[in-house]
């Protein structure tokens, strides 16, 4: 295949990719025709359509930042073992498809054996949703990969098995443009410090009234800096949101110290029982540390120990605090309740307690 | 799409002239980095390790000068990316631009874009198509794919500047198409439903394709106001997070009761016991629909059922979505910037989908609500944040679409509205309901027997 192109080529606009081309035979057949399902092990689905066929799945976790060569190796294992046929979940899970039972057993043992960890499915913990970080974004306070590395080796044990209350969704955010959605429990980026600005490059690089737009709290004001327009932060004002910063990099919200990070809870996206709901934070100010972020997964770890101790069956982790109320929450975490647990955002009259209910 | 199954990476034939004048460089040291080389989890430093010391590969100094500038980030705990201009021909956008800002110290990574490419609707592959994207990046690129990035794309990250166009074509010749990136229509998701889930209430890969190639000039030709995101999720247990991560939640749902199979509900029952079943399912039901009768079989209030999926969840056997299938539309989730995190709110209560007429509709109404996002929304405004700023009842009128009591937790219960016109609004609604049903009665006489839902 030759790409050696003098004049520019007119591209095909294919648009989304016609996933019946590679879809598996069985699901293709019975497309939109299924009955029901069962998990057989942690990592195994099974489903039944209406006509009666059956369909395996194997799920296993990859690292998501992938080089060509572990792609290559999930390929050989879905030819040798899963007729050659794969998907992903949102969850960058990489999923087998078979038609034949028999392949279940050594599918999974390759697959560990050339370790891909089995599991996440059920009532387990799933892989981190990733975000991109200091290997990729322009504007990172952390790793996203190094994080999720860190704590999935932590939490390997609950990947590959389902012995959790319900499902536990965790999500990481390396900004507080929080690319990463709602989590059973959230690690994201808290910066501490306003932005410091470099004012040589503000006139050149930037559209001042743009940045001075992005600020929630309109802190950011034109100003004339040793002669040149620059733009200055009203630092009483200003609540480190680090919106500013996308728009105009010389406005710079990361420091090495300054950066921190944040654990929230109680988010979810599913509308089983309750509807969905934004997670909450719960503790702040730990340690940007690198390489493996001790001190966010043994906070990360506590909480979810604490719920696999004390919630119950399908209880996710917010429903598990709104029945144990969150006096007991901080309590049994042994996380300290301050101030800025107090909402002052838009419509945080909502969020405070206008009743006599209260937990003893 | 005749791919020569091309499994064997180039062994030979490296092409000399990138390599430069240092035949061979050291590597960096990242002691940082290897620590995250032990524990059971797959690393991505070992894979960028091999990346790296694949001599053969035109990437491999890339990728060593990148682990070299990642672990210093590591050491210093500061990004070094800073974004710029790239792009392909006939795209204003889908590549991510990164040059480095420590381009002295790693000079072979100093240019390492990222391209976002769109997946298949559902996340299907074969093993031959995941081969032959990798053979292009290994030609073209860095060596490293992200399957997938959060906005749903294929992100393939690390290309310099002059290779962009040569990845690009190779990609788009084998079937693949650029994603989205800036002030335009994004990237979207569907889950895997029709394809394998019993859940599934519409066909998702059609809804997904449909929408999105019908509008996908406003993806390739970034023109909104801000970005606008579409998602598709087969039912309300919304697994790709439609509700809040997109501007366009298209939510599964089904109008009709549920089906019970009663023999499946008493064989649950006699396996979990009496008293599991009511604490876990009965009881968790939040509208109380649910009661267990005395012979152990189930008593569904439909009527009072919102769908919120828990007990079919529980009891995938015995429980089912009803036939009258189709989805709800909500608009306006987003993350933080800037008013703060928002749910999508319910605009459509319930768009029927099964017919290509029906499908036809939600591109339409799709489109409808992206010309109005066009016109409306203030630069770097989301259209949740429009809504906010004009009102909801502005919105409706503006898009013709009748108020309802499912759009709202509850009634307002601030005094402050004006409200002449109420009673003429009251009877449009009630008149509106009438027609409704004497419509289902019509319907309900002339009832055709259930259709399968053919394959493809
Ligand atoms: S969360 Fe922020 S830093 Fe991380 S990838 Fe997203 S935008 Fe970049
Ligand atoms: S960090 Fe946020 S609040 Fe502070 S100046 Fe920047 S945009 Fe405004
Ligand atoms: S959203 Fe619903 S239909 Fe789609 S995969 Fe999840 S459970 Fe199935
Ligand atoms: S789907 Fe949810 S609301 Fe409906 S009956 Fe089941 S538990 Fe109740």
């Amino acid at each position: 295949m030759s790409t050696e192109h003098q004049t520019p080529r007119l591209p095909d606009e294919h648009g989304v990719p016609d996933p019946f081309l590679y879809m598996h035979p069985v699901m293709k057949k019975n497309f939109g025709n299924w009955d029901w399902h069962e998990r057989l092990r942690p990592g195994v689905l099974h489903h039944r359509s209406k006509s009666g066929e059956d369909i395996w799945t194997v799920r296993a976790g990859t690292q998501r930042q992938m080089d060509v060569f572990t792609i290559r190796k999930l390929c050989d294992i879905a030819d040798e073992f899963a007729e050659g046929h794969v998907r992903f979940t949102t969850r960058s899970n990489i999923e087998y498809l078979i038609s034949k039972k028999e392949m279940i057993e050594p599918l999974v043992e390759r697959l560990i054996e050339q370790g891909f960890p089995v599991g996440g499915t059920g009532n387990s913990i799933s892989m981190i949703s990733h975000t991109q970080g200091w290997l990729h974004c322009d504007i990172p306070g952390t790793d996203a990969s190094g994080v999720v590395k860190s704590l999935m080796d932590e939490l390997y044990e609950d990947f590959i098995k389902e012995e959790m209350p319900n499902r536990v969704r965790i999500t990481t955010s390396c900004c507080q443009v929080n690319c990463g959605g709602q989590g059973d429990i959230a690690i994201n980026v808290q910066y501490t410090k306003p932005p410091k600005i470099n004012h040589d490059l503000v006139a050149n690089i930037c559209e001042r009234p743009a940045v001075v737009a992005r600020c929630p709290v309109a802190a950011i004001r034109p100003a004339m800096v040793n002669g040149k327009p620059s733009l200055e932060v009203d630092e009483k004002k200003c609540i480190c949101c680090g919106a500013c910063y996308p728009p105009c990099p010389p406005m710079q919200i990361n420091g090495p110290e300054s950066t921190k990070l944040a654990i929230w809870v109680g988010g979810k996206h599913s509308n089983a029982r309750t509807k969905p709901t934004f997670h909450k934070l719960v503790a702040a100010n730990l340690p940007n540390n690198p390489p493996r972020w001790p001190e966010v997964a043994e906070v990360v770890k506590k909480i979810i120990y604490t719920y696999k101790e004390d919630a119950r069956d399908w209880e996710r982790v917010g429903e598990w605090i709104d029945r144990i109320g969150w006096p007991r929450f901080f309590e049994m975490t042994g996380l300290g309740f301050t101030k800025h647990h107090l909402d002052t955002w838009h419509g945080a009259r909502k969020s405070l307690n206008a009743s006599t209910h209260i937990y003893f | 799409m005749a791919r020569d199954n091309g499994s064997t990476p180039k062994k030979n034939g490296a092409p000399a002239e990138k390599n430069g004048s240092s035949s061979k460089k050291e590597l960096h040291p990242t002691p940082m980095l290897d620590e995250l080389e032990s524990g059971p989890w797959p690393s991505f430093i070992t894979g960028l390790k091999r990346l790296r010391e694949a001599d053969d590969q035109q990437y491999a100094p890339m990728m060593n000068d990148l682990m070299g500038q990642l672990e210093h980030s590591y050491e210093e705990r500061m990004g070094y990316w800073k974004g710029g201009v790239v792009g392909v021909y006939g795209y204003g956008g889908g590549v991510i631009p990164r040059f480095s800002e420590v381009a002295e110290q790693y000079p072979e990574s100093k240019e390492f874009h990222t391209l976002r490419v769109q997946p298949p609707a559902g996340f299907h592959y074969t093993s031959d198509i995941l081969r032959s994207l990798c053979d292009i990046w290994e030609e073209h690129g860095s060596g490293l794919i992200a399957l997938h990035g959060q906005s749903g794309d294929i992100m393939f990250q690390g290309c310099s500047t002059e290779n962009t166009q040569k990845a690009f074509d190779a990609l788009n010749a084998v079937g693949f198409d650029m994603g989205g990136a800036g002030a335009a229509m994004r990237t979207s998701m569907s889950c895997v439903g029709h394809a394998r889930c019993e859940m599934s209430c519409y066909n998702e890969v059609k809804a997904h394709r449909d929408v999105i190639n019908e509008y996908l000039d406003e993806m390739h030709r970034p023109a909104l106001p801000y970005k606008f995101k579409f998602k598709f999720s087969g039912c309300p247990n919304d697994c790709v997070n439609a509700i809040h991560r997109s501007d366009f939640a298209v939510i599964g749902t089904w109008r009709d009761d549920m089906k019970v199979n009663q023999d499946e509900v008493k064989k649950y029952v006699a396996n979990v016991g009496r008293k599991y079943m009511i604490d876990s399912v009965i009881a968790n039901c939040p509208t109380r629909a649910l009661s267990l009768n005395d012979d152990d079989t189930l008593d569904v209030d439909n009527r009072s059922c919102v769908r919120c999926m828990h007990c079919l969840n529980v009891m995938p056997k015995a429980l089912s979505p009803g036939d009258d299938k189709g989805a709800s539309i909500l608009l306006g989730g987003k993350r933080s910037l800037k008013v703060g995190d928002t749910m999508g709110t319910v605009i459509v209560p319930f768009m029927k989908l099964d017919t290509d007429e029906d499908y036809e509709k939600l591109v339409e109404f799709a489109g409808e609500i992206l010309e109005f996002f066009g016109d409306n929304a203030l630069d770097h405004e989301r259209i949740g944040e429009t809504i906010d700023r004009i009102g909801l009842p502005a919105f409706l009128e503006a898009l013709d679409i009748d108020a309802d009591p499912n759009m709202v937790n509850h009634p307002r219960t601030s005094s402050y509205v004006r409200t002449d016109d109420f009673t003429e609004e009251a009877d449009k609604y009630l008149r509106k309901k009438a027609e409704e049903k004497s419509g289902k009665e019509d319907a309900a006489n002339t009832n055709e027997p259930d259709r399968p839902v053919a394959a493809e």
